[in-house]
């Protein structure tokens, strides 16, 4: 057994939320330049340009990517051999997002009570997603989620014969009434499978794959590829002003599923792609 | 689409000059207003009461910044998803706003807004918050500070770089372009686009 202080859980997640927020991954980098080359858009190439501009601007001077530093969604994975001690597990979490969002001059964008909307004043409460994992460590992953892109998520019990070309045509219908207000070029995660709550879950996780990388299972990373290509066919393009360059990756996650159902998820991930990982 | 370097207020001719897909470089004064002070704003005229702030020939930037850093007056700052203030921007724009600066598509009542009132409806690139953060001169928080971050604050800005969205002729600068790349790399193999 392992002890690890909850100290140590509010500092990795405070400097996770900062600089998620400040230094967008490699990956999504990497992926406006290969957007910036192939874009047929006038306008959607210029636009491409101003972020890669941006994100260095951000990172070089220690800055917010973008202004909607999102509500904090925090994986953690526990190692079965860990023991806490020290503090309250979820105070100790929600502790690192007050933190990081105070410290690092991140904006507080989340209201207390859904319908009365009060401002926390301090980014909290977080999103916390627990996993038990085997082993002694644990991996704590911050995304912070912006709201345009959230909002335009959505997800839709389809028959089970509908089958992948169903599928297909769902994902297709919501990055359309999507369009320009989800932030494009995006990152599309889809779930497909579970249940009603692990749809959804499973979208949002697939939201974390690194670009470029597939689903092991070869016909699902085929459907990944045909949802690239009919995304970037629909005409959107970086920010809906028309473009080439609507996705960066459509990465999906998939699970059992009961023989009465066929839900999925899509989860809108906006340009901004900021997510970071630490295990301690 | 023509570049026009353009000083607050709008006047009629600025407005009648600008087109769909014009570029503008925008200096002055502009104020940033969002979801909840468009909700107060709008109950507000319904009640023919008059707003904190006079907007009446001004023009509304839909953002909510970061705190800014030491040294800083303003932390990054880009627009929001304009749709959201579709249901209050008639209103406003029938109240005097001369134009808004949002990012993403727009309702039809928006469009017809601008028609009717002689306005426009400006994109500027959602996230390009560091950048366009630096645009700007000047911050006075000037209504509804318990808002934090979705108070009304009034910005001096320079060069602020925009796009014509919805001019007030009624077009449409998304629903222009997004069809010219519509299965552009089928046609392109095809031979269809040059």
């Amino acid at each position: 057994m392992r002890i690890i202080q909850a100290k140590e859980i509010t500092e990795a997640v405070a400097k996770l939320c900062w600089e998620a927020c400040y230094y967008l991954p490699e990956d999504v980098v990497a992926g406006f330049q290969r957007a910036e080359k192939t874009e047929a858009s006038p306008i959607g190439k210029s636009i491409l340009q101003q972020l890669l501009v941006n994100a260095n601007e951000a990172k070089v001077n220690h800055m917010p990517y973008c202004h909607d530093t999102g509500m904090a969604v925090v994986f953690m994975e526990i190692g079965q051999d860990v023991h806490i001690t020290g503090g309250d597990f979820m105070e100790c979490v929600q502790e690192g997002v007050r933190t990081g969002y105070r410290d690092g001059f991140l904006r507080k964008s989340v209201v207390g009570d859904p319908l009365v909307r009060v401002n926390t004043d301090d980014n909290t409460p977080a999103v916390v997603h627990t996993e038990i994992v085997a082993g002694d460590q644990i991996k704590i992953t911050v995304l912070p989620k912006g709201g345009g892109s959230e909002n335009m998520s959505a997800m839709k019990f389809l028959l089970p014969g509908e089958g992948a070309e169903g599928v297909k045509n769902f994902v297709l219908q919501t990055i359309k009434e999507a369009g320009g207000k989800a932030c494009p070029p995006v990152v599309v995660g889809v779930g497909i499978g579970g249940s009603f709550d692990k749809v959804t879950s499973l979208a949002k996780h697939a939201v974390l794959r690194e670009i470029g990388v597939h689903h092991p299972e070869p016909h699902i990373a085929e459907l990944e590829n045909e949802l690239l290509e009919a995304i970037n066919n629909t005409g959107i393009g970086p920010q809906g002003l028309g473009g080439t360059s609507t996705a960066l990756w459509v990465p999906i996650e998939t699970f059992a599923c009961h023989i009465t159902a066929l839900p999925v998820a899509v989860n809108i991930q906006c340009h901004a792609a900021r997510k970071k990982t630490i295990e301690i | 689409m023509a570049e026009h370097r353009l000083t607050t207020p709008l006047t009629n001719d600025d407005i009648k000059n600008l087109k769909i897909g014009d570029s503008v470089l925008l200096t002055g004064t502009i104020y940033m207003a969002r979801d909840a002070a468009h909700k107060r704003m709008v109950e507000l005229l319904e009640a023919n009461q008059p707003l904190p702030v006079d907007l009446r020939g001004d023009i509304i930037f839909y953002a909510g910044p970061c705190p800014p850093q030491p040294g800083q007056i303003i932390g990054p700052v880009a627009p929001t998803t304009a749709y959201r203030m579709d249901p209050y921007a008639p209103a406003m724009y029938e109240y005097g706003v001369k134009g808004t600066i949002g990012k993403g598509p727009r309702r039809e009542s928006v469009k017809e807004a601008c028609q009717q009132y002689k306005a426009v409806s400006f994109a500027a690139i959602g996230g390009l918050s560091t950048i366009l953060s630096r645009r700007i001169t000047a911050v006075e928080l000037v209504a509804y500070e318990d808002l934090g971050p979705e108070a009304i604050r009034r910005l001096e800005v320079e060069d602020f770089p925009l796009l014509v969205a919805y001019d007030s002729y009624g077009q449409d600068l998304y629903e222009q372009e997004i069809p010219k790349y519509e299965n552009y790399h089928k046609n392109s193999d095809k031979g269809v686009v040059l």
